[in-house]
């Protein structure tokens, strides 16, 4: 009902779609538009993004969400330490990949979405109505998509209610599909999946699930030119984040270092 | 064709301000109180779904006394003005101090300009980190805004409230027990009854938490704090 009356209700994202400074997602005028013959434009439009893995698994318990920290323009490294896994609030988590402008946009957007809506409401959303949004906020973005700045995250949150970890992958158009395993996206999220595809089984540890996300993320930089690997010179590894019913909370990069280092020393032995 | 009735700027405004003064006592009152670790808000409020005092920002809590309605017009829509600015700048850019102007303008311009003036009064409290001093704003039906030190009270009997609280208080460093009870007291005194942990609102900014640093304390906290 209030809704009607109240024409923001209690999306901080429709507010100012409708209010802020300048609209969202306003696609420059120049370059090619999509057309209206033969396929519906949508040949043009990148299915999965360049550079980045990121990747979510599910243990017993919660979710594990990870990404790796490299940032490529064209064929050169433009950052080592780029985070592309966020807190969206206290029980959810979004990783992203593709264009980094938009696609940081679309974080720091969604967190405000939520803790709004959880501001204005008293209560925090569902893990549903998180993903659903989200899913949303990815539509809005499909004009500027076809400019070739696609946006696809990767949701994993703790849905309280069913007391489970849950993961949501995305498409270009707003799409949204649940997983009840493992996901992983970006220009290496097919080697990073096909390595979780090998290693997962249900009712994982905590400790075996960053264990199988390290393996994929370095299977994907390994294979993948637009994936960075763990720097041992810089002592720069993988974001992880676990999400439990206790809230969300950064994997200590003590511990994923050892795991790291485990990792590389094994395959050492193998060459 | 009959001509309106000259009714004086004066009396209009007089008039006014009786009608949102009389509406305002009528409600139950919020006392706000600086201790150790940040602010205590506390309000007598039945109910437990319905809230008076409510998160606005990292460092900021907002609570409105007077018709339901219209605070909670007001409180949505401080919000929105806390994350716009927020979003489109930085966190830290979102003041208390801003937020009560706003409020301030735009109850006084609806008090001058429309036949019913809003029947509330709101509080904007904000919690002071490194060193800063905690900052508590109230603001009156006609957009008056008053900038508060070591307690303020808004709803109900606050000037006796006011006046119970001025001459027990004594320092921000009384600790949260200290506070709660104090307030409890000043409640229970004004109002002569016996309000328990179920008819209470608390909340606190506590700033030695990081990030948002609102937190509302449950009933089973608020009685091991009073026992």
């Amino acid at each position: 009902m209030s809704r009607f009356l109240d024409p923001y209700g209690s999306s901080f994202y429709d507010f100012l779609a409708s209010r802020g400074p300048e609209p969202l997602h306003q696609a420059p005028q120049s370059g090619s538009q999509p057309t209206a013959s033969g396929a519906p434009g949508l040949s043009g439009l990148p299915a999965v993004p360049h550079g980045t893995t990121v990747l979510a698994i599910r243990f017993q318990g919660g979710v594990l969400i990870a990404g790796d920290r490299q940032a490529t323009e064209g064929f050169q490294v433009s950052g080592r330490r780029i985070d592309k896994v966020f807190k969206a609030d206290e029980h959810s988590a979004i990783a992203i990949a593709g264009a980094a402008g938009p696609a940081l946009e679309l974080a720091r957007l969604f967190q405000v979405e939520l803790e709004h809506y959880e501001k204005l409401e008293g209560d925090m959303l569902s893990c549903e109505g998180k993903a659903n949004k989200l899913s949303q906020m990815v539509r809005g973005n499909l004009p500027m998509a076809f400019q070739g700045l696609v946006v696809i995250p990767l949701f994993a949150g703790y849905d309280l209610k069913r007391r489970e970890g849950r993961i949501f992958k995305y498409d270009v158009t707003g799409g949204r599909y649940e997983e009840t395993e493992y996901h992983a996206t970006g220009s290496g999220g097919k080697d990073a999946r096909d390595t979780m595809k090998q290693m997962y089984r249900r009712g994982l540890t905590e400790a075996q699930a960053l264990r199988i996300a390290l393996e994929a993320l370095y299977n994907a930089a390994e294979e993948d030119v637009g994936t960075g690997g763990p720097d041992l010179i810089r002592g720069i590894y993988p974001t992880m984040k676990v999400i439990t019913d206790a809230g969300i909370r950064d994997l200590e990069e003590s511990k994923v270092a050892e795991t790291c280092n485990a990792l590389i020393s094994e395959r050492r032995e193998k060459v | 064709m009959a001509l309106p009735y000259y009714v004086s700027p004066e009396q209009m405004m007089a008039d006014k301000a009786e009608y949102a003064k009389k509406g305002i006592a009528k409600g139950r009152s919020i006392v706000a109180m600086e201790y150790a670790d940040g602010v205590l808000l506390v309000a007598d409020n039945p109910s437990a779904s319905l809230h008076k005092i409510s998160e606005m920002y990292d460092r900021i809590a907002f609570s409105g006394a007077g018709k339901y309605n219209e605070f909670e017009m007001l409180r949505k829509a401080g919000i929105r003005h806390a994350d716009l600015k927020g979003y489109t700048y930085s966190r830290e850019d979102v003041t208390a101090k801003s937020l009560a102007n706003a409020y301030s303008q735009s109850i006084g311009s609806l008090f001058s300009a429309d036949p019913k003036p809003l029947e509330v009064e709101l509080l904007v409290v904000e919690v002071g980190q490194d060193g800063k001093p905690n900052e508590l704003y109230r603001i009156s039906f006609d957009g008056s805004i008053i900038d508060e030190r070591g307690v303020a009270v808004i709803g109900g009997k606050s000037e006796a409230l006011m006046t119970f609280l001025k001459s027990r208080w004594t320092s921000a460093s009384i600790s949260l027990r200290e506070a709660l009870r104090l307030s409890l007291e000043a409640l229970d005194t004004v109002t002569n009854q016996k309000l328990g942990a179920e008819g209470l609102e608390v909340a606190v900014l506590d700033r030695t938490r990081t990030g948002r640093t609102f937190r509302r304390i449950g009933s089973a906290e608020i009685k091991a704090l009073l026992a």
